[in-house]
């Protein structure tokens, strides 16, 4: 029995697992953090022209907290409103006014669950986190910690993990890494929570609407200035309204008339311009990504993996190799359609996140 | 999982049912059920109970019982005060309002809403204290303010504010003068009369009465709308059918705090100092946050250096000990506490600061537990924050 915390979004997914560990035994703690300012249901206009409920009244964190009652655990909210905007939204705007498609919710695993949660949780008494997270965390023979994909391939989430080091991999705990997700729900009606067949989560979920164009331009509004969108001769074939509207790979909402369906092959912040092209154009063999972390040990020469670009994408095989500071070059053996900047790539030896980095 | 024994210190946000209050409360619950307003046998049995409980709460606070208003508790109290006030004098000359920048919620956000209806507000700054000075309200006083509202002692710190004298300089002026009581009520000797205001709210729940329940005293004479219109109960200023049970709780609480008020102030004062003593003793870099006196005697507001308060309170809880900050919100997270904010302190200290708030259940031992946990708890939270080391 081990004394642990475990972060509870009120999904069914981290209620079954505080639960599984609470029947197990060990003396959990659910903590929930509190992200952002809540908006939408449930607000009430005061006549101070203030919405009531703007600080707290989020439906997910009432869902946590009637979980952890049912199961008998102390729930806490910590306020991470300040940190969760410094780090993982600032990132987010600062990644779209460039040009580039961010991936919140890994910033999310490493900045914030893994790190500052966790030194909470260590201040609690509680030397592990675990979260709903499908995906699978062991150490190998020779002590060294390995993150693995989730027994449920279609649920797998060791994508967003794979910036996680050695030391928070050491604290980390998935329980239902192991299960399936119907197993997940089966497991959620078994032990009587209300959340058993509560939906997924879907998008983002600082921006509940998913019109994460308009988030962006709300600010930083100077990006709604716009600019032209070219062809790959750089003949202009229409203006957009702004940078942060577009993801590399996207076909739809670029107004552009042509024989043929066009898709954003480019994205240039600093010059404004969107480069469109054929789906042909979109085909790349080669990448590099910035801030790698390589879980297992750092490769001293070209390393046979299957690289995953985005958290749908296929993985394929490709050889990848460390560059100098903290980055990596990645060779596919086939193209690969729309690799985007600012995506993780992950490297897998089988079920295995050999390490990943960020896109450039 | 064990259970651990608990210590309540958080007596500021709510008290336990004192028992004589749930056994009269049961009685009315199962035989006063009659409308007060009937006419007949069962209406005049529960009016009888609510009379003997409007007599009990007015002598707690040296009232007569016919100006005693029973309300939903104090942050209604609070609203009828200056709602009622405010909308009294709505057409005449005085449309202006002053209130201390350390009130309850209940105070500030209903000035707030009357700001937003062509009222001026004025919020008197508190120095490093905690306590308001006369001469600050002198100079935001004007010809023009209605009313002005100042708290007997502050629910976060226990200061207690120089009402006589508050009140003395808003009448010179001609204002209305109320103070919100319910952080005083219960705990130190409280008469109208001497205090010179000419409203005060008062709250059950903080004296070991119930919840939902509480009580404007309101100056003979003073004139006041009603916030809800209805029918002709409390004397037509608070229309409804009365909340009887409450009310005959908060009567027996009334009677039961008044006649223990002495020795349990004394008390509970001998252990908060004890607290007190033993905290700034064993934990460093620790200092208590406002005046020491004059303070209600159970409550004390100590900031830890380099302790985010949130982590501190849940590291308690899991020792089986409640306590609170300033003032959570609805989901349960932290704020900065706007009191120590309005006290000049700087964004660390107004979020390094636990409240513990004694009460009738605190014995020694708990206090000694308390003193002899807390120094491993901060000490375990420091060698994990990021926070700097100040000098």
């Amino acid at each position: 029995m081990m004394r642990i915390v475990v972060a509870m979004s009120g999904g069914v997914d981290s209620s079954v697992a505080a639960a599984l560990l609470a029947e197990q035994g060990h003396d959990v703690i659910g903590l929930s953090m509190q992200l952002y300012p809540s908006a939408g249901a449930g607000q009430v206009a005061s006549d101070d022209g203030q919405a009531f409920g703007g600080c707290c009244t989020l439906d997910d964190l009432h869902d946590a907290r009637r979980v952890a009652a049912a199961i008998g655990i102390p729930h806490y909210i910590l306020n991470f409103e300040r940190r969760f905007q410094d780090t993982v939204v600032s990132n987010f705007v600062r990644e779209y006014a460039s040009g580039r498609t961010p991936l919140p919710c890994a910033h999310c695993n490493s900045d914030l669950k893994f790190s500052m949660l966790l030194e909470r949780a260590r201040g609690f008494g509680a030397e592990h986190v675990a979260t709903g997270h499908y995906a699978r965390v062991e150490q190998d023979g020779f002590g060294r910690w390995t993150l693995k994909r989730s027994a449920d391939p279609q649920k797998d989430q060791s994508y967003f993990l794979f910036s996680l080091t050695q030391e928070q991999l050491a604290r980390a705990e998935f329980p239902v890494g192991r299960l399936s997700k119907p197993d997940v729900r089966a497991q959620a009606r078994r032990l009587g929570l209300t959340v058993a067949d509560k939906p997924d989560s879907q998008e983002i979920c600082f921006v509940p609407d998913g019109d994460y164009a308009s988030f962006v331009a709300r600010r930083e509004p100077d990006l709604d200035r716009g600019g032209a969108i070219v062809d790959e001769q750089g003949r202009v074939v229409g203006r957009h309204g702004g940078v942060h509207r577009f993801t590399v790979g996207q076909r739809k909402g670029l107004g552009v008339s042509a024989p043929a369906p066009v898709y954003v092959v480019k994205i240039d912040a600093a010059s404004g311009q969107v480069t469109v092209g054929p789906r042909s154009s979109l085909e790349r063999t080669a990448l590099t990504a910035s801030g790698v972390n390589w879980i297992a040990v750092e490769p001293p020469s070209w390393l046979p993996v299957s690289a995953q670009i985005r958290h749908r994408h296929h993985p394929a095989p490709a050889r990848v190799r460390a560059l100098d500071s903290g980055r990596a070059e990645l060779v596919f053996d086939e193209p690969q359609s729309a690799i985007t900047p600012g995506q993780a790539v992950v490297f897998y030896d089988g079920d295995v996140v050999v390490g990943g980095g960020w896109i450039d | 999982m064990e259970a651990v024994p608990r210590i309540y210190l958080d007596h500021n946000a709510t008290t336990p049912l004192h028992p004589a209050v749930v056994d009269r409360m049961t009685v009315a619950l199962r035989e006063e059920f009659g409308n007060p307003s009937s006419v007949h046998h069962f209406g005049q049995r529960a009016k009888a109970a609510m009379d003997e409980a409007r007599s009990a709460t007015a002598a707690l606070i040296g009232a007569d019982p016919s100006e005693v208003v029973f309300t939903s508790g104090g942050t209604e109290s609070d609203n009828v005060a200056i709602r009622g006030v405010a909308e009294a004098l709505e057409s005449g000359p005085r449309r202006h309002l002053i209130a201390s920048a350390i009130e309850h919620e209940a105070v500030l956000n209903t000035l707030k809403a009357l700001a937003r209806r062509g009222w001026k507000t004025t919020l008197l700054p508190v120095d490093a204290s905690g306590i308001v000075s006369p001469d600050a309200l002198r100079a935001a006083l004007t010809d023009e303010t209605a009313l002005v509202s100042i708290m007997h002692a502050n629910n976060e710190i226990g200061t207690v504010q120089p009402i006589l004298e508050l009140a003395r300089v808003a009448h010179e002026r001609g204002a209305h003068f109320h103070t919100d009581a319910v952080q005083t009520a219960g705990k130190l000797a409280l008469d109208v009369g001497t205090l010179g205001v000419d409203l005060l709210s008062i709250s059950g729940h903080k004296f070991y009465g119930p919840k939902g329940v509480g009580a404007l005293w309101i100056r003979r004479g003073l004139r006041l709308l009603p916030l809800a219109t209805g029918g002709k109960q409390e004397r037509g200023r608070r229309a409804g059918t009365e909340n009887v049970a409450g009310i005959v709780g908060m009567g027996v609480a009334a009677q039961a705090a008044r006649a223990a008020m002495a020795e349990e102030g004394a008390r509970l004062g001998a252990l908060r100092d004890l607290l007190e003593h033993g905290i700034l003793r064993d934990v460093p870099a620790t200092m208590v946050n406002g005046a020491r006196e004059p303070r209600v005697p159970n409550t004390t507001n100590i900031s830890f250096d380099r302790v985010e308060a949130e982590s501190l309170l849940i590291a308690l809880d899991l020792e089986g000990i409640a306590v609170s900050t300033g003032s959570a919100c609805s989901s349960g997270t932290l704020e900065p506490s706007h009191v120590l904010k309005a006290m000049g302190f700087p964004p660390h200290r107004t979020q390094n600061s636990i409240r513990f708030s004694l009460g009738s259940g605190n014995t020694e031992a708990d206090i000694e537990r308390v003193v002899a946990v807390l120094p491993g708890i901060v000490s375990k939270l420091r060698s994990l924050t990021r926070m700097p080391v100040r000098a």
